[in-house]
């Protein structure tokens, strides 16, 4: 008798028939306004902001790339859950204040006289021009990742033809970070339940590091030939394209802004580059 | 790939292999053949070739791993040594000790992950939700599908792990000590899923397993493996019951172990199969 053919229904028998429409939190979609919007489309609005923050000099970039952060975030009622990440860029707005304010070079027209340090008007501007840069940025960014997932928007970018190897880096890479987290944390319960003090002063934290390193990072690397093999042998260098779950929302009037805004930001940059924005405050 | 009639089973003839840069052979004249629907058991002592013995007869080894193969490794029709590991992976899947390693660790959920090597192998989206669903069917472990599979309990890992490979249809399974990391009630959940698989899928498997008291449940045959080589082989209650099986780093079952011990100590016992 002939070998019943892979996949044959014969091996799985007295079998119901398996439901054929995938079921409904599969592939499903985020909700809601700005939610709602294709991944790569937001994608492209966070890339676009970024680069027009930081492309264009003087107010207008960085006014620009805020203006249309707060308006996205205010369209998607998410403005409450960007405070967190506008809090985060404290530190380096205060250093980038102080940096530019008081050590600016060339600077000629000073504020005042603080002892050997003159704080100029013209630091001050590149400070709160530098700063409103850092903040759009990382509005851009967190506007993106609160409202995004990782597996939507590695679904959309698969289903553009992205090939599978850059879509399991980016998941993975994306996904590596919870996971070291919580694997330091086992390893750091570990350490502490054998008697290490991994708490009190700041140095006792810093020696604490060490024990922590080691078992992490050599885990991680001995992960990588079990996850390899295993990769291996879920067929993942088989050839072709993989099969796609769910597309995600899109539209006609999105493709256009995705092309208006990646064709417009790089003919902006372009100028800028060239010098013919300079008549922009 | 080559051709080779329409012989089934999963063969092992002569295999002698070595790890890239190891120093000698870690498996040495290695003949097994296991047909579908047969379980087969295989015990040993630590380091005596179990697991490698599994990437062996997978094809991981040599074809992703690297290393020396001497003799065949033949997966119905097909030398595994010609085959690529895609091609394989659709006849022979693999279940290694730890799941958390052979899960993908991009899915968000359950369903998602089990459905990662039928995506893999460009399956249309109708074949793929059909074999997600029969797998998970098969496992009993629907309930699991919404979950996240970075946050389950070893037990359910495993078995993911196991719906995972069971979804690209392999004709025969090798599984490295699938309740290693198990307690008794995770041990049990995974003994009748793979009692389930071997009588619904007809697959053909190949268990390694220090737990003897699971072999004699699942397996009908079942051989020892000692620095390499098969010391012992044959019908699992042979085996199991075997006087030398503790020389080999074996521990018999319980019951083998409880009939030994009311023997030495005069008590009468029935004659109860193994």
């Amino acid at each position: 008798m002939a070998p019943p053919k892979l996949g044959d229904r014969a091996l799985l028998p007295d079998r119901a028939p398996a439901p054929q429409s995938l079921p409904d939190f599969v592939g499903r979609p985020a909700q809601g306004r700005y939610r709602g919007l294709n991944p790569t489309t937001k994608l492209v609005i966070a890339f676009s902001t970024a680069l027009i923050a930081f492309g264009v000099r003087g107010w207008t970039g960085a006014l620009v790339a805020l203006a249309v952060v707060v308006a996205s975030a205010t369209y998607g009622r998410i403005g409450r859950a960007m405070l967190p990440y506008a809090l985060a860029t404290i530190p380096l707005v205060i250093s980038i204040l102080l940096v530019n304010t008081f050590l600016y070079p060339g600077a000629s027209d000073p504020i005042a006289h603080v002892g050997p340090l003159s704080p100029s008007w013209s630091g001050l501007t590149a400070a709160v021009q530098g700063t409103l840069r850092v903040v759009a940025f990382a509005m851009s960014v967190a506007l993106f990742a609160l409202t995004t997932t990782t597996n939507d928007l590695v679904s959309d970018l698969e289903r553009r033809g992205l090939g599978r190897r850059p879509s399991f880096v980016l998941s993975a890479a994306i996904g590596t970070v919870p996971r070291m987290i919580d694997r330091a944390k086992e390893i750091t319960e570990a350490q502490r339940a054998r008697g290490l003090d991994t708490e009190g002063r700041v140095w006792r934290r810093i020696r604490g590091l060490v024990p922590l390193a080691g078992p992490l990072v050599i885990g991680a690397l001995t992960e990588v030939e079990e996850k390899t093999m295993a990769l291996e042998a879920r067929g993942f260098t088989a050839p072709g394209r993989r099969t796609v779950l769910r597309a995600m929302p899109d539209s006609p009037t999105q493709r256009a802004l995705r092309w208006l805004l990646t064709v417009g930001t790089l003919l902006v940059l372009a100028a800028s580059i060239s010098g013919a924005l300079g008549w922009l405050p | 790939m080559t051709g080779d009639g329409a012989k089934t089973g999963l063969r092992l003839s002569g295999v002698r292999y070595g790890y890239a840069g190891g120093q000698g052979p870690v498996l040495d004249g290695i003949d097994l053949e296991i047909q579908p629907g047969q379980v087969v058991g295989v015990v040993g002592a630590n380091e005596s070739g179990k697991s490698t013995l599994c990437l062996v007869a997978a094809g991981i080894a040599p074809g992703t791993i690297g290393g020396r193969l001497e003799g065949t490794v033949r997966i119905d029709d097909i030398n595994s040594s010609h085959a690529k590991p895609y091609e394989l992976s659709q006849r022979c899947g693999i279940l290694f000790q730890n799941p958390t390693t052979q899960l993908s660790g991009i899915a968000p959920n359950v369903w998602e992950e089990v459905a990662f090597g039928p995506r893999n192998l460009s399956l249309p989206l109708g074949e793929v939700i059909e074999r997600v669903e029969e797998a998970l069917d098969a496992l009993g472990i629907g309930a699991l599908r919404e979950r996240d599979p970075q946050r389950l309990s070893g037990g359910q890992s495993q078995l993911v792990a196991l719906a995972a490979v069971i979804a690209l249809r392999p004709r025969y399974l090798v599984l490295d000590e699938p309740t290693s990391q198990l307690d008794p009630e995770g041990t049990r959940l995974v003994g009748d899923a793979l009692v389930r698989t071997a009588q619904r899928t007809g697959s053909g498997i190949l268990v390694v397993e220090h737990k003897t008291d699971l072999l004699a449940r699942l397996t009908t045959e079942v051989l020892v493996l000692d620095h390499g080589r098969i010391a012992l082989r044959g019908p699992s209650h042979d085996v199991l019951a075997d006087e030398s099986l503790e020389r080999h780093g074996v521990s018999p079952p319980s019951d083998v172990r409880l009939r030994r011990a009311l023997t030495a100590a005069g008590v009468p016992i029935p004659d109860l199969a193994v």
